[in-house]
């Protein structure tokens, strides 16, 4: 490789020339990638972006003077993978989570609210018209609610047997645990699933909701021709509040995406879904935490707390927090890190 | 930010993947969209990560188990479902929120996700893209596993979701439905070495070959990277084909010298050097037939 004769070519000078800056570049960005940012000097760091930009500029000269596809090649590489480290930067952790509960979940909640409203609608029509249903004929009971989620309740048990149920902890004393760590994990899965049903245009979603209501009525019109209507919204109330509100908010988010998928409106179909999924998985963050908090509540405080007023209490002062936090607290209208 | 959109030239298959991607300097970067064979791969890596760490992890807390009390009992199996949760629906989104943007999988066949808009990618795109997971493969396994549904209800099932796991096949852009929701891609990122020159490395060997300008007029780019990429292969019997064909069209005498290596080399560098002082002024040739 002599001098002479690599100086013939006017594109073999502007490679021996730059390649120093591009070899430079390769080992920094390397260096990030591995994780090892840190062992990186202050200047070192302040002199990436230069570097980067140098070497898109050699990319550009190299497209229109030089016929090396290997050397073209290397430079797109190298300047993709240097664009993503730059531009890819992430803000620090704790500032991502803490604008997610600050702005980015309320505000999310509240674009959504109008098919949360319709989702809690649809439960709630689930409800009704199940419990019309069983109240006039019981043995509709069966069909409507699963063997395993029944747990041996049903029109056939007395009112002692169902009393019993809502009071003595479920008969998993030591294991409130466990319990409460089954149903979060229950839970969350049924609301992911709900929320990616939504994709096939929202109609898996909806059927979803409806029969969560309708499994809700049953039990309601069981435990009510017993005269146990009250311990019953008292019972579910403690955790129903948190985990029918996240379940609906989930549907919910399901439901954004299906219209998107149907209706993409003045957008294209793929610009739409995006736009749709970026507020839905807003939403679906927050509707797993929820849920962990309603198994808790579940699992736990109402095996511990047994009286009524106190269960409808906890449940009603929940639900009032959830709400104030997503539709009344103040929310700075600022772009939310994700 | 940057803008990308498909790229229209498809002349090569190659071209096929690429797409047009802007950088806010203004240069395009020309990302290749992932094959779904690779994804299919980087997937299956990461799913046998799981499954191990998985077992890993049960083993522990059986082992754990032994001669532990009712609390120890009850913390262990909180922990293994907690744990298994995780595992389920976690392992993919810690790891592309990461600011590499890929599973060890996806790392290991130099793949990753990007965001199409070319922003950094947002945490809400990793759970959107992720979540979506439970329609496009739980969902199907469910169907295909279930022994309870009878024939038809299962085989109507399996055609169902079958739309949503095939989805990356039936679109271009090799879009999961979980990288539509969330607006996401995943590109080809491959770290490459900067190769030598092939035509500086022929310099001395140039004299021994001269061409008239008649024979260099007669192949454009294509040919000359065509020319390139046996040069590096480097291997023995392309060369002797591909010498033959030049020699030919050239109007030049075949030989046995042995020396077809030398003999690329010194042609190529000649025509490089010709079809690029061109370039400078504004002439291109794109392939042999553009006169």
């Amino acid at each position: 490789m002599s001098g002479a004769a690599s100086s013939q070519f006017a594109s073999a000078r502007f490679r021996e020339a730059r390649t120093i800056d591009w070899l430079e570049l390769d080992q920094r960005i390397r260096e990030i990638e591995r994780g090892r940012a840190s062992g990186l000097s202050d200047e070192d760091l302040f002199e990436l972006p230069v570097l980067y930009r140098a070497a898109l500029s050699s990319l550009s000269v190299a497209r229109e003077t030089s016929l090396d596809a290997d050397l073209v090649a290397y430079l797109e590489a190298l300047c993709a993978r240097a664009y993503f480290v730059l531009y890819g930067v992430q803000p620090p952790l704790r500032r991502r989570i803490a604008s997610y509960f600050a702005t980015g979940w309320p505000l999310a909640l509240r674009s959504l609210a109008r098919e949360t409203v319709i989702a809690v609608l649809l439960m709630l029509l689930g409800a009704v018209a199940t419990y019309c249903l069983v109240a006039s004929d019981p043995s509709w009971y069966h069909s409507i609610v699963p063997a395993d989620l029944a747990g041996g309740r049903g029109p056939q048990s007395s009112a002692a047997e169902l009393r019993a149920g809502l009071y003595d902890g479920g008969g998993k004393d030591g294991m409130l645990g466990v319990f409460a760590t089954y149903l979060f994990t229950h839970n969350a899965q049924i609301s992911l699933m709900c929320f990616a049903l939504g994709f096939a245009f929202g109609v898996p979603t909806i059927l979803l909701l409806v029969y969560n209501g309708c499994i809700l009525g049953a039990f309601m019109a069981v435990f009510v021709s017993k005269g146990l209507g009250l311990p019953l919204a008292a019972w579910l109330s403690i955790h129903g509040t948190t985990e029918m509100f996240a379940i609906a908010i989930a549907g919910a988010a399901g439901l954004r995406i299906g219209m998107a998928v149907a209706f993409p409106g003045r957008l294209s179909r793929t610009a739409a879904t995006a736009k749709a999924g970026r507020t839905a998985a807003f939403a679906m963050i927050g509707v797993v935490l929820m849920l962990a908090v309603a198994g808790l509540l579940e699992g736990v405080g109402r095996q511990i707390v047994t009286s009524d007023l106190i269960r409808v209490a906890i449940g009603g002062g929940a639900l009032l927090l959830w709400l104030l936090y997503f539709y009344v607290m103040p929310v700075r209208d600022e772009d939310a890190h994700g | 930010m940057a803008k990308a959109h498909a790229s229209r030239d498809n002349r090569q298959d190659k071209d096929q993947n690429r797409r047009t991607f802007i950088t806010p300097e203004g240069v395009d970067l020309k990302l290749d969209i992932a094959p779904v064979g690779e994804r299919l791969g980087a997937f299956m890596i990461d799913v046998v990560i799981i499954v191990v760490a998985l077992v890993i992890f049960s083993i522990f807390l059986v082992l754990g188990l032994r001669g532990a009390g009712q609390t120890q009992f009850q913390a262990l199996a909180m922990v293994w479902l907690l744990g298994f949760f995780v595992f389920r629906n976690g392992y993919f989104a810690l790891f592309e929120l990461s600011s590499r943007g890929a599973t060890p999988g996806k790392r290991l066949t130099k793949l990753r996700v990007i965001s199409r808009d070319g922003s950094r990618l947002r945490g809400h795109q990793v759970v959107a893209r992720n979540a979506m997971r439970e329609l496009e493969l739980f969902l199907p396994t469910m169907f295909l596993l279930s022994q309870s549904a009878d024939f038809l209800t299962g085989l109507f099932g399996l055609l169902w979701t079958g739309i949503f796991a095939l989805f990356p096949f039936f679109n271009r852009d090799r879009l999961r439905v979980g990288d539509m929701i969330a607006g996401t891609w995943v590109v080809r990122l491959p770290r490459r070495e900067l190769g030598d020159s092939v035509a500086t490395r022929a310099a001395p060997e140039q004299a021994r070959y001269t061409f008239s300008d008649a024979q260099l007029s007669v192949y454009g780019e294509f040919e000359l990277q065509k020319l390139e990429e046996v040069l590096r292969r480097n291997d023995e019997y392309s060369m002797i084909v591909v010498a033959r064909t030049i020699r030919e069209r050239l109007g030049m005498p075949p030989t046995d010298s042995g020396d077809d290596h030398a003999f690329l080399e010194a042609y190529y560098t000649a025509l490089c050097q010709r079809l690029e002082r061109g370039m400078l002024f504004g002439k291109r040739k794109k392939d042999k037939y553009q006169r």
